[in-house]
């Protein structure tokens, strides 16, 4: 067990590192020059800047000054702001951010597997053909379009939905909820079809013929093991939802760390976008690396003695 | 001593041949492929799926020709209509016709799924096969460096690429989407087929041909990829939608097509600013069609990964 978490470990900070270089090369292999394209600079001002981002020394040197402040947690300045550095943007930003995307896994988490199992139960009935409307439903329309649709047809209309902004709770609900959808379909398909497979098991003819009840059957040895599938799918679906924010945070005018990453592309500010980059990608890393943790402990059958291959 | 029996023609009957063709198989036996096509006929669903896909394909390409006109062609005293006679899908702020250029972004995206699926596919194939061929060192190599590849978050490598990527004026070629699709895109593919060879490359038909002096090349191209191109198909057909979800979410943030040209993620954003003066057209058409397009690729998927399957074989 220790041996697999430290080599898992090692394998997600070497992951962590490769973000961190290639974003780096990318970013630094654009053609020109982030200030040169600002019109009619005087040359001192232009000499300034570069020495002031140090873009004046070599790559190579300017990748160790960057490692070298990563490790210090200084993701640098931004280029576009004057007033703010690139960690004060991601310390405003994430916390709406992680908030929105917590909820949004919330709802999904609750309800898909909820509605999966509905369907599995009433296979073929009325609960099952909704469900599985809405499973479609939800994997058909693009989080963007949800959310611009529940503006133009919810908040528009519905007074207790605000149509953008943050503040309240009740203005994180929609943007949560459109967010949410895709995932909860997924996670109702998948576990649909999860739960039709062991309730055919010959260990739950098993249970029920010992007499345990039908409600204890369904959750005690159904559930617990049709959920398994679901689980393991929930390292992309934190990745999905955390770019899934981007769109989101545009859409409904929400001041997370999305809409900072979609502004840092528009106005090409290097080394904001390189910063909110390895700081998702970090996020993203170390969520799979717990889902990952979080799959062995609950699945008895993985052994972690052993190196599967 | 011998005995003499006289051996009279009335000794002997004839064979009854009524039985002769008892263990003859007389219904056609019907081979994999035909079966899974006769499963998936009998898919409602799929086969709507699949419809949809052969009209919108065919539209994409007709489509654009149907209303007269050109898909950058401006109308600057007709903008903002609403659906009529003249414009059948209403007109957009710059009074194009938004029913040449739906299709027309539909051609875009579709194209562009299309094009990244099979991207996908080649190198998924290759890769996956190479390493579940190879020596177990190569094997775990091979798939660290995927593993390491794929817990990069998808998107957030293709918009990095498309502004790294992107041309003057804001904007990428369609070369560029699919490039940065396919950068990280394969890795799934890949992870699949190498399961599937380190399964079947211990069967008995791979062993006999192995014995019989084939190379290992040989019974990845002739034994082992023909028998998993059941879940590589539901694997293409999967990736296209992701592709075209991918490259809507990119027109959306603004580093799509660049105009005029258009791609239904693109048409989707220019719609959001119509949305904001009352002009609902503009963003239900192209996302209407965006979602048509994901739920036909999506059960015709599904569809396929049950016919594919022998074990639901009725």
């Amino acid at each position: 067990m220790t041996k697999y978490l430290i080599k898992r470990i090692a394998l997600a900070l070497v992951t962590i590192w490769a973000v961190i270089t290639i974003t780096f090369m990318l970013m630094h292999s654009i053609p020109g020059n982030p200030f040169r394209s600002e019109s009619k600079m005087p040359p001192a001002v232009y000499e300034n800047l570069q020495a002031k981002y140090g873009l004046d020394k070599p790559v190579s040197e300017q990748y160790v000054i960057y490692l070298q402040n990563l490790l210090k947690g200084d993701l640098g300045d931004s280029m576009k702001s004057r007033v703010e550095t690139v960690n004060d943007m991601v310390s405003r930003g994430f916390p709406v951010s992680a908030q929105l995307g917590l909820q949004a896994l919330l709802i999904a988490v609750v309800f898909g597997p909820a509605l999966g199992v509905l369907a599995a139960l009433y296979q073929n009935k009325i609960p099952d053909y909704i469900s599985m409307i809405i499973a479609i439903i939800g994997i058909s329309v693009p989080s963007f379009i949800m959310g611009t649709l529940l503006i133009q047809f919810v908040a528009r209309n519905v007074s207790f939905f605000p149509i953008g902004g943050w503040g309240t709770w009740r203005h994180s609900l929609l943007p949560s909820f459109a967010m949410a959808l895709m995932p909860l379909a997924t996670m109702a398909r998948l576990m649909r079809s999860s739960m039709l497979e062991v309730l055919g098991q010959d260990y739950i003819k098993t249970a029920r013929s010992k007499g345990i009840a039908k409600s204890a059957v369904i959750l005690k040895h159904a559930v617990r093991n049709a959920i398994l599938p679901v689980i393991s799918i929930l390292g992309t679906t934190i990745s999905n939802l955390l770019v899934g924010s981007f769109v989101i945070e545009k859409i409904f005018g929400i001041p997370g760390l999305g809409r900072f990453f979609v502004q840092s592309i528009n106005n090409r500010d290097y080394t904001l976008i390189m910063g909110t980059t390895i700081f998702y990608a970090a996020i993203l890393i170390i969520m799979l690396l717990i889902v990952d943790i979080a799959y062995m402990l609950v699945d008895p059958r993985i052994k972690l003695t052993k190196e599967g291959r | 001593m011998m005995n003499n029996i006289d051996f009279k023609p009335e000794l002997f009957e004839k064979a009854d041949k009524s039985n002769q063709n008892a263990d003859k198989i007389h219904r056609p036996s019907i081979k994999y492929w035909p079966d899974v096509w006769r499963r998936l006929k009998q898919n409602k669903l799929a086969m709507l799926g699949l419809t949809l896909i052969i009209v919108m394909a065919i539209m994409s390409f007709v489509g654009t020709y149907m209303s007269g006109y050109a898909y950058f062609e401006q109308h600057l005293d007709m903008t903002n209509q609403k659906p009529n006679s003249a414009f059948w899908f209403g007109s957009d702020e710059l009074g194009r016709d938004m029913f040449t250029r739906v299709w027309f972004g539909a051609r875009y995206s579709l194209a562009i799924g299309v094009i990244a699926a099979l991207i996908d596919f080649l190198i998924g194939v290759i890769y996956g096969g190479v390493a579940g061929m190879a020596s177990r060192r190569v094997d775990s190599i091979m798939m660290r460096l995927a593993e390491i590849i794929y817990s990069i978050p998808y998107l957030l490598v293709v918009i990095l690429l498309s502004v790294v990527l992107q041309t003057e004026g804001g904007g990428s070629s369609m070369f560029v989407i699919i490039l940065a699709m396919s950068l990280t895109g394969w890795v799934p593919m890949a992870i699949l087929v190498r399961g599937q060879v380190l399964q079947l490359k211990e069967t008995e038909y791979s062993l006999a041909s192995e014995s019989l002096g084939a190379g290992k090349g040989w019974i990845l191209r002739k034994h082992i990829i023909p028998n998993t191109l059941g879940p590589i198909l539901v694997n293409v057909t999967l990736t296209i939608p992701r592709a075209i979800f991918a490259e809507a979410t990119l027109g959306f943030l603004g580093l799509g097509l660049q105009a005029p040209k258009s791609s239904l993620g693109t048409l989707a954003n220019d719609g959001l600013a119509g949305l904001a003066v009352g002009n609902t057209y503009q963003i239900l058409i192209p996302a209407i069609l965006i979602s048509l397009i994901m739920f036909s690729f999506n059960v015709l998927g599904d569809g396929l990964r049950d016919s594919l399957d022998p074990r639901l074989r009725k």
